[in-house]
């Protein structure tokens, strides 16, 4: 059996780009205490958006800036219904998810009338002919600029700090001067602007074009993520790549004749039995964000 | 920082403002419930040439000729009811085919799609049977034959015409399906003509009978051509998804295929990103890539619904398998033309000797064999 590792090690970076960019940005929005479930629409309004602001203006760079703008704006609408008005996280991100995924059905098919998308202007890959390194300029961006400025910012920063204690204690917070609306409203703004990057790759980058369901349930295996991660940057980022690179392996296996007797229902299913596997083991002893789920008002 | 010192209960919280919180949570319940059942409406009558509405459940749109509602014309109503979305491509060919009657002025046509389970099928069908009275319905059933042929019994007077892996039933339910053996016949020829590593990788949806005999009937293809050859196979279990189909694809590459057949949309992508030949899958795909789509299996589904709308119109209407107006030699699928501005080219000796087969399909002295069971994920051809 002749498994391409090189090939494996590539193609583990690119689907791991969108799921560490969007689990990033849970990371975000969970350490202040809020649970956006609104992750897989505004990867999917990512994605589709970028997608028009490429066609409109003929360059991929406007469409991740438009991405960009509509996740900020997919997480301030988050923002409005759990911190301004308190409504129950899940239903107001699962509302969030519907919403968005039907409006950019509605606005394609409205546009494009329901045939195959027209192609726009993609991302070209870096360092085409090299083995690994060869990747678009927006997995470069994720690993090396994005993650650790992240990690950092979370780690070592003012906002950090004022993120977690929102997150854990907002009474103390706020007793302490911090504004627990604010801080809240800027992490679901920010938490936003990644997950919508992570969809925007899937249309700019891979594929060059916006289909229906584009998105495949990446933004849950996210949230799945964060959790396995337990709100932690660089465990995300692992389990990101975990996940890619079990897909990445079994999209080999299953063209290798060696494998022909293992179901083909299985090898799909190893990338998300792993994560499941992986969220059994680290899951015990869970201690999520103290004011997980919880909306906060002075009274 | 992370507070492990402070005590678990919390007060965080105190009293939520009850009966707003409240309010609200009813409001975006109410939405994500409106939202999730617009599906199952159809659409209005309202006479326009181009398409539109969509939701998370469903979409219903007019598109076409015919001026007004079906009840008000002669001619016969047709409806579309697809359980994928519009844009996977066997829908843009079954579309595509009654857009072109209906442009014709042989029927008024209207359509919804992404009806993708037994129920919202069975729904949507008694829905419009009941509200807008077609005359032919014509649809997919893979994913819920039971559900589609349930409801085709209750109307009886309605002729039924589905995508189908199944047989047809009396009196008013038949079948059709894409039988693009032929094309991927002659499609197979060239992969295995044009492969230098002798490898040759095909994604393909998932083993259906509709999906397998396209997949054998291309491995048959290659074999013709070249006796050595190896076709990797990989079904995403997904008519659409063209992300993982293009991840597949690149592994297929990884695991040394020079050559790629693209029976699911996304597989383009990646041949273009490695810059190697491809074939096409449903219309003339080389739009996508003019330097890298050799040639594509095109289907069209025009004479499958001119055959149910004449035996309308005679009044002989019964359930039969329409598969044969699918048929290469009776213009129900054929070979786009072949590109040769690709990678490495294509010797023309190649291309004389797969325009050959062609006729001979076309004359009825080949006949592609049909094998409907699952292919390997490799398939060393010699052995």
């Amino acid at each position: 059996m002749t498994i391409a590792y090189l090939a494996l090690l590539t193609a583990m970076l690119t689907t791991a780009t969108p799921l560490v960019l969007a689990a990033l940005g849970e990371v975000i929005t969970e350490r202040a205490g809020i649970l956006n479930l609104g992750i897989e629409g505004t990867m999917y309004a990512g994605a589709f958006t970028g997608f028009l602001g490429a066609e409109l203006f003929g360059s991929a760079w406007w469409g991740l800036l438009i991405a960009i703008v509509a996740g900020t704006l997919a997480g301030l609408l988050m923002a409005v219904l759990t911190v301004t008005l308190g409504v129950n996280q899940h239903v107001a991100g699962i509302g969030t998810t519907l919403l968005l995924i039907a409006a950019c059905d509605f606005t394609s098919r409205l546009k494009y009338g329901g045939g195959t998308l027209p192609q726009i202007p993609k991302f070209g890959q870096l360092f085409a002919d090299v083995p690994v390194a060869s990747q678009f300029l927006l997995t470069y961006l994720t690993f090396l600029v994005i993650v650790p400025a992240a990690w950092y910012a979370l780690r070592a920063t003012g906002m950090g700090l004022k993120l977690g204690a929102v997150g854990e204690n907002p009474e103390a917070a706020d007793a302490a001067g911090i504004s627990v609306a604010r801080v809240r409203y800027a992490a679901l703004a920010i938490g936003g602007a990644l997950m919508a990057m992570g969809g925007a790759f899937l249309s700019l980058a891979m594929l060059g074009s916006f289909t229906l369901n584009i998105t495949n349930g990446r933004g849950w295996v996210a949230i799945a993520l964060v959790i396995f991660a337990r709100w932690r940057v660089w465990p995300a980022v692992a389990g990101g790549l975990l996940f890619a690179a079990v897909d990445a392996l079994q999209l080999q296996l299953v063209v290798t004749p060696e494998f022909a007797a293992v179901p083909r229902e299985v090898m799909i299913a190893l990338p998300y039995l792993v994560v499941i596997i992986a969220l059994a083991v680290s899951g015990r002893n869970l201690r999520y964000p103290g004011a997980y789920l919880q909306s906060y008002r002075r009274t | 920082m992370r507070a492990g010192l402070l005590p678990e209960s919390r007060h965080t919280r105190r009293r939520p403002r009850f009966t707003r919180g409240l309010a609200v949570t009813s409001v975006a319940a109410a939405a994500a419930l409106i939202l999730a059942a617009c599906g199952g409406a159809t659409g209005s009558t309202t006479s326009s040439s181009s398409s539109s509405s969509s939701s998370g459940g469903g979409a219903s749109s007019e598109a076409s000729s015919g001026g007004s509602s079906g009840a008000s014309t002669d001619k016969p109503l047709v409806y579309g009811v697809f359980a994928t979305p519009l844009e996977e491509p066997w829908d843009g060919a079954g579309d595509q085919g009654m857009r072109g009657a209906a442009g014709a002025g042989e029927s008024v046509y209207k359509r919804t799609d992404n009806h993708d389970s037994d129920d919202e099928m069975t729904r949507t069908l008694t829905d419009l049977l009941t509200n807008q009275k077609p005359d032919i319905v014509f649809g997919d059933a893979f994913s819920s034959e039971d559900a589609v042929r349930a409801v085709a019994k209750n109307y009886p007077k309605v002729q039924f015409a589905f995508g189908s892996g199944n047989d047809p039933v009396e009196p008013n339910f038949s079948t059709f399906d894409n039988w693009l053996q032929d094309p991927a016949y002659l499609a197979g020829m060239l992969a295995g003509g044009v492969t230098k590593s002798n490898t040759i990788g095909v994604v393909a949806a998932m083993p259906i009978p509709e999906v397998d005999r396209i997949v054998n009937a291309f491995i048959k293809g290659v074999v013709e051509t070249n006796s050595k050859a190896t076709v990797k196979v990989t079904f995403i279990n997904s008519f659409f998804d063209p992300t993982t189909a293009k991840q597949a694809a690149l592994a297929q590459v990884a695991q040394g295929a020079d050559v790629l057949f693209a029976e699911r949309d996304g597989v383009i992508e990646a041949a273009k990103e490695k810059n190697l030949p491809v074939i096409g899958m449903m219309v003339d795909q080389k739009s996508q890539a003019p330097k890298n789509v050799m040639t594509s299996l095109v289907w069209n589904m025009r004479p499958t619904v001119e055959e149910v709308l004449k035996e309308f119109k005679a009044g002989t209407l019964h359930s039969q398998n329409l598969g044969q107006y699918s048929y290469m030699k009776n213009g129900g699928s054929s070979l786009a033309p072949i590109n040769t501005d690709i990678p490495g080219g294509i010797p023309q000796a190649l291309i004389d000797k797969v325009m050959a087969k062609q006729k001979d399909i076309m004359d009825g002295t080949f006949t592609t064999p049909i094998d409907e069971k699952p292919p390997a994920g490799s398939t060393t051809v010699g052995q």
